[in-house]
């Protein structure tokens, strides 16, 4: 399968000196829907920017569907669509104009520029709104839109920073449709998000990012397989007493009525395993979840602590040694 | 580079400046109209009529081109200094920068938007001035090319403002302390040569006084200073006007990080 994008080297310093980038090499092939991620300041937007030519680079070369982006720009350029973070359209432009003039940018005639506008407003519901000032949207109105003025020149590799920032889920789970949708006419799609959730269910691929390297390269399967150790919580009919033998497994009491329980999928533990200890111990579960998506789960482990704003080490910390009684804990 | 997505593009940006100018007529086209009439009311009609003959034409005749040279000049400086910086404030240069429409057409396509407002508003004030006075052109290919190098010069000036702007107050200080002073001491209102000899020999260094006397020229016949000096100067700000913003823009002076 083709490259879609291939970044070798890729150097950026920022005139204050500091090293954003310190040479990733990143290869994303043609149709795949890849995810690039990482903490705040980790050089996803850095690496983003250079791609879109808002940010020059120190060293290093970028591809884009075969076109180098300093030898070849404008065809490099015609290959992609940007989504980027922040409402960046004229405030006082008309939705409708906004399209067309983006066509414009891109070399369409004004008659097959108001075609597409017309095709992707009517894909993302905003037909209706052709004829308003853009300022007036509502936020999640402005998201679709950026959406649509990327896609009016139909690039082949479309890039998203954050698209889904500040959408409710209703929304967010339409844009995955209609991204989804994108992906399987054969655009491919690099997307960063801090809802890990939506890289999970969207991405196949994945890069995480941090501190100007990059630190895991993969599919998402192979990603997910080294995830060891996921926490699942158990809310229960009857209420919880301590001390609660669970041997084998790290287990802690949240209240009178919800159980953490560590898994370890090395140490051969098993969802059926705790289930036989529930019954043996009386606790019936009424139902259960992840305590967090299990990409979450692998992002927080291959970070360092110290980058995981929000992050709480104590309560990943395991309260009940394997074997022991857990501890009321509700207080923690 | 593909001439045909340019070409594409340039008429693109084009549009969208007259559109945006057209769209608030009110801001851009009815103030200047209504400025330069009170000009033509009060110098021209009641204190010129008892100023007499300058340059060997009434006053008011002479002072139409002056006010018209400088409706131009500040209606092609504020449209590209406004509509760029706006650009740049608002984010949607980006939308430039991604796109393959290359420097030289964004530089080229706020330049004619900047020279159709300052035309547009020219041309509404020549209509005004004939209210008031008789006007016969010279030399119409003069008075042509005076006008439009004049008004690629000020939307080159105002496109350098805009990039080098980082606040609206950036975009208003160059029009009120250095335009607007080079304007009215360029020779709008008066010959040079009623001035004692040092200040007409400093009034030589403002640029403005080549333009708007090599326009008298084209429409009166009258001139302080060399009509060749005039299309040098004109040409020399032109082009090192455009190929220091082109310099600008493809380094990404303030656009890019």
């Amino acid at each position: 399968m083709s490259v879609a994008l291939e970044i070798k080297g890729l150097k950026k310093t920022y005139a204050d000196g500091f090293q954003a980038l310190k040479g990733i090499d990143l290869h994303v092939r043609q149709g795949d829907f890849f995810a690039l991620l990482g903490p705040n300041g980790a050089g996803k937007s850095t690496t983003l920017g250079i791609l879109t030519s808002v940010v020059s680079k120190s060293a290093g070369s970028v591809c884009i569907m075969g076109h180098d982006i300093d030898q070849d720009f404008q065809q490099a350029k015609q290959c992609l669509g940007v989504v980027p973070q922040e409402f960046n359209f004229n405030q006082f432009e008309k939705v409708f104009d906004i399209l067309v003039t983006q066509g414009g940018y891109y070399g369409l005639s004004r008659a097959l520029a108001k075609q597409r506008a017309e095709k992707y407003l009517r894909k993302l519901d905003l037909w209706d709104k052709r004829d308003t000032i853009s300022r007036t949207l509502s936020g999640g109105m402005k998201r679709r839109l950026m959406i649509a003025r990327a896609l009016v020149h139909e690039p082949q590799l479309l890039v998203l920073d954050e698209p889904t920032a500040g959408v409710d889920i209703e929304l967010r789970r339409s844009m995955w449709e209609f991204l989804t949708q994108v992906n399987e006419e054969g655009t491919t799609i690099i997307l960063t998000t801090h809802y890990l959730e939506e890289a999970e269910s969207l991405c196949r691929n994945i890069a995480i990012i941090d501190e100007g390297q990059i630190i895991e390269n993969t599919s998402m399967k192979s990603l997910l397989r080294k995830l060891t150790r996921e926490i699942f919580i158990f809310d229960t009919r009857n209420a919880l007493q301590p001390p609660l033998e669970l041997p084998g497994f790290t287990a802690r009491i949240m209240d009178e009525h919800m159980l953490e329980v560590e898994i370890e999928v090395g140490k051969e533990q098993s969802l059926n395993k705790l289930f036989t200890l529930f019954d043996g111990a009386g606790i019936e579960v009424t139902s259960m979840r992840n305590k967090a998506n299990r990409l979450e789960e692998m992002f927080v482990n291959l970070l360092k602590p110290s980058k995981i704003v929000g992050y709480d080490q104590a309560a990943n910390s395991p309260v009940v040694e394997p074997g022991a009684a857990a501890n009321d804990g509700a207080a923690s | 580079m593909n001439m045909a997505i340019q070409w594409v593009s340039f008429k693109t940006i084009v549009v969208k400046e007259v559109r945006r100018f057209m769209r608030i007529w009110v801001q851009t086209l009815v103030p200047p109209a209504i400025t330069i009439a009170l000009y033509f009311v009060i110098f021209g009609s009641l204190i010129g009529s008892r100023i007499g003959q300058m340059g060997g034409y009434d006053y008011m005749q002479f002072v139409v081109p002056g006010l018209i040279m400088m409706a131009v000049i500040q209606n092609s400086y504020g449209n590209v200094v406004s509509s760029f910086y706006g650009t740049k404030f608002q984010g949607n240069i980006e939308e430039l920068l991604v796109s393959p429409t290359a420097e030289v057409t964004i530089l080229l396509g706020y330049l004619a938007g900047g020279v159709l407002r300052g035309l547009a508003v020219g041309g509404i004030v020549t209509v005004l001035a004939l209210f008031f006075t008789e006007l016969s052109v010279e030399s119409w290919p003069i008075t042509i090319s005076m006008v439009l190098m004049t008004a690629v010069v000020f939307s080159i000036a105002g496109f350098l403002n805009a990039m080098y702007a980082n606040s609206f107050d950036d975009i208003s200080i160059i029009p009120t302390f250095v335009l607007t002073p080079l304007i009215y001491l360029g020779g709008v209102f008066y010959s040079v040569d009623l001035l004692p000899d040092f200040w007409a020999n400093v009034s030589l260094v403002n640029p403005i006084l080549y333009m708007v006397n090599g326009f008298r020229y084209g429409i009166l016949g009258v001139s302080d200073v060399s009509l060749g000096v005039s299309y040098f100067m004109l040409t020399l700000f032109m082009l090192g006007g455009f190929g220091f913003a082109m310099y600008l823009l493809t380094r990404g002076e303030k656009l890019r990080s």
